[in-house]
């Protein structure tokens, strides 16, 4: 695979632009009020969030797989490539390069981890070649899926799992990675292991990242800006380098505080809501 | 103690004494065997791809039967009938896919049943007032198909084999291999197999839920053609044929509804026990008939044992 896009600037267009979207389940749960975010060609964007804040909601809103769930984009747009998403189907948005790393894996549990990676192949018309030598690159990329390749998917451990959904993702020759949660279960010298191979498809082939992440610490390492998501809402976004240095974000989702061990007491959370949304 | 011996010791005696007739039972079972377990695939792969239970699957057996009879009447020739059929069957799972199934998904499963008793309605409905109501002879010599017999002699006994029986078991074994290969080596079997584990994975990574219900309908299709045929040539054409859909209902419980394997086994061991016991339990003992209920009651004590089926599918599941 040769890199598909150079890297370019954070100054030119936007791979992906969400505009103000508001996300409906059921028609009555309001889930999404009006999350706004951009993502550069050959960048690693994430939103960060406690549970619930709306993070699986807006990657699903982009790889438009909420009609599964019952779920709306009732305003707002979402532009992929500088086109709207929201009259495509999820099988025509992964052929235009947009794919989605669903939370928990999901991998195909009674089909073999190569199988599993085939998957990824299904909308491509490029030949059994081409598919061949993507397979060969996603197990130079994760040597320890070609051990385990011939494994019914539900059998491999956690860690396997995330990189064999990764890989299948990759196995469409994506553009973009929408990575939901990739940390979720992983002891954290995997979830270090599990990022560090983000990073080398973000350098080595210019595959945009936007992943969800409740691990702010190790997301905001490796991501290059970043969004927080409180209650539907981006409460706060920035250079991931800034958002690191940032008292509240040290406080409320790094964990350290300012001057010494604080009490719950001292805890203002309206406080802070307020400024944020001031 | 009289009444034991009947049941226990008579049965057993009685085949080992008589064993041509038992080959001969044991053949004439396997064979409706193949019928069941035909079916049973039909359901198998629908209920795979797309956790739908097909009540359907009987009348399209029917369906395609009549189709390729009645192509047949108004002057096709058989050889030609059977393509058309199956470009009929083709453009009944489009028809089925854009007009139940697209507009029900993400429906819970009750109701997507419900929807394949409504298309089980309407093809009866479709097919009488198209090809007429009445019973019909499939078309057996005009398909190639010998209708002689074949008489072997083990055991220096006598046993007596259709040659339209071994057609069928033939042509039904190579039937199941080409499924086979093509769900386990083709990329399309490989979505729908990858489609029945996780349906929301299958979306994600861009599978088309309708290109793969209309090829998984499509092949049931195909199945029930050979089905329709097969039986056909045993019994006639008539929509009574409908009912031997039930008899896959406990072929799946006792294979299980998700295994390929599964409801081959079944088929083949339900076909031949309830022969088996039809001949010397049932007529000597319960006055006969006892193929109407046996099946039931043998898929009932299985699922006191194991309630996924002889060869359901394990979930698996981390801890």
């Amino acid at each position: 695979m040769t890199p598909m896009t150079a890297p370019t600037p954070d100054t030119a267009e936007p791979i992906l632009a969400v505009n103000n979207i508001e996300v409906i389940y059921d028609h009555v749960i309001l889930v999404l009020k009006g999350v706004s975010l951009s993502v550069p060609r050959g960048g690693i964007t994430a939103i960060l969030g406690a549970n619930g804040a709306g993070k699986t909601t807006t990657l699903k809103a982009i790889s438009n797989l909420l009609h599964a769930e019952r779920g709306e984009v009732t305003k707002g747009s979402i532009l992929f490539e500088g086109q709207e998403v929201q009259a495509l189907s999820p099988n025509t948005l992964v052929r235009r390069g947009c794919i989605q790393v669903m939370e928990g894996r999901h991998c195909f549990g009674h089909l073999s981890v190569e199988d599993n990676l085939m998957t990824g192949a299904f909308t491509r018309k490029d030949g059994a070649a081409a598919i061949r030598d993507d397979l060969e690159l996603v197990y130079q990329y994760f040597p320890r899926l070609r051990e385990r390749r011939t494994s019914q998917a539900g059998y491999t451990s956690g860690g396997e799992q995330q990189m064999t959904a990764i890989g299948r993702a990759l196995m469409s020759r994506p553009k973009m990675i929408l990575l939901d949660e990739p940390s979720m279960g992983l002891a954290p010298q995997l979830v270090e292991e599990i990022f560090e191979i983000v990073k080398k498809l973000n350098d080595e082939q210019g595959v945009s990242f936007l992943l969800a992440e409740q691990n702010t610490n190790v997301a905001l390492r490796y991501a290059k800006y970043g969004y927080i998501l409180e209650s539907g809402r981006v409460v706060l976004d920035g250079e991931a380098k800034a958002l690191r240095e940032n008292d509240d974000v040290k406080e409320f989702y790094l964990g350290v505080g300012g001057e010494g061990r604080k009490s719950f007491r001292d805890v203002k959370h309206y406080k802070r809501r307020k400024r944020w949304l001031a | 103690m009289e009444r034991l011996h009947s049941i226990f010791v008579a049965p057993f005696a009685d085949m080992v004494a008589a064993p041509d007739f038992f080959l001969q039972v044991v053949w004439e079972g396997l064979v409706s065997g193949v019928l069941y377990a035909l079916i049973a695939l039909g359901f198998v792969l629908i209920f795979k791809s797309s956790r739908i239970f097909n009540f359907a699957q009987g009348i399209m057996v029917v369906f395609a039967a009549l189709t390729l009879v009645g192509l047949h009447e108004r002057g096709v020739p058989a050889l030609l009938a059977v393509p058309l059929t199956l470009v009929v069957m083709f453009f009944l799972a489009v028809a089925i896919e854009r007009v139940v199934l697209r507009p029900l998904v993400n429906q819970p499963d009750i109701i997507l049943f419900m929807a394949t008793i409504g298309v089980t309605l309407f093809l009866i409905g479709l097919g009488e007032t198209i090809f007429g109501g009445e019973n019909k002879v499939m078309i057996t010599s005009e398909l190639g198909i010998p209708t002689g017999s074949w008489i072997m002699e083990p055991f220096g006994g006598f046993v007596s084999i259709e040659q339209k029986d071994v057609t069928a078991v033939v042509g039904a074994v190579l039937l199941v291999i080409a499924l086979l290969v093509f769900l386990n080596k083709s990329k399309m079997g490989r979505a729908i197999r990858a489609l029945g584990d996780d349906h929301q994975a299958a979306l994600s990574v861009g599978i088309s839920l309708s290109t793969i219900w209309v090829i998984v309908w499509f092949i049931s299709g195909i199945i029930a053609l050979a089905t329709g045929i097969v039986w056909g040539a045993r019994a006639g054409v008539s929509f009574a044929l409908e009912v031997i859909a039930l008899k896959a209902l406990p072929v799946l419980m006792l294979g299980g509804l998700e295994s390929v394997t599964g409801a081959i086994v079944g088929g083949l061991a339900i076909g031949v026990l309830e022969k088996v016991f039809e001949i010397y339990w049932g007529q000597p003992l319960l006055g006969g008939n006892t193929e109407a209920w046996f099946a039931y009651v043998l898929a009932l004590l299985v699922l006191l044992v194991r309630p996924q089926g002889l060869f359901g599918e394990k979930i698996i599941e981390r801890v």
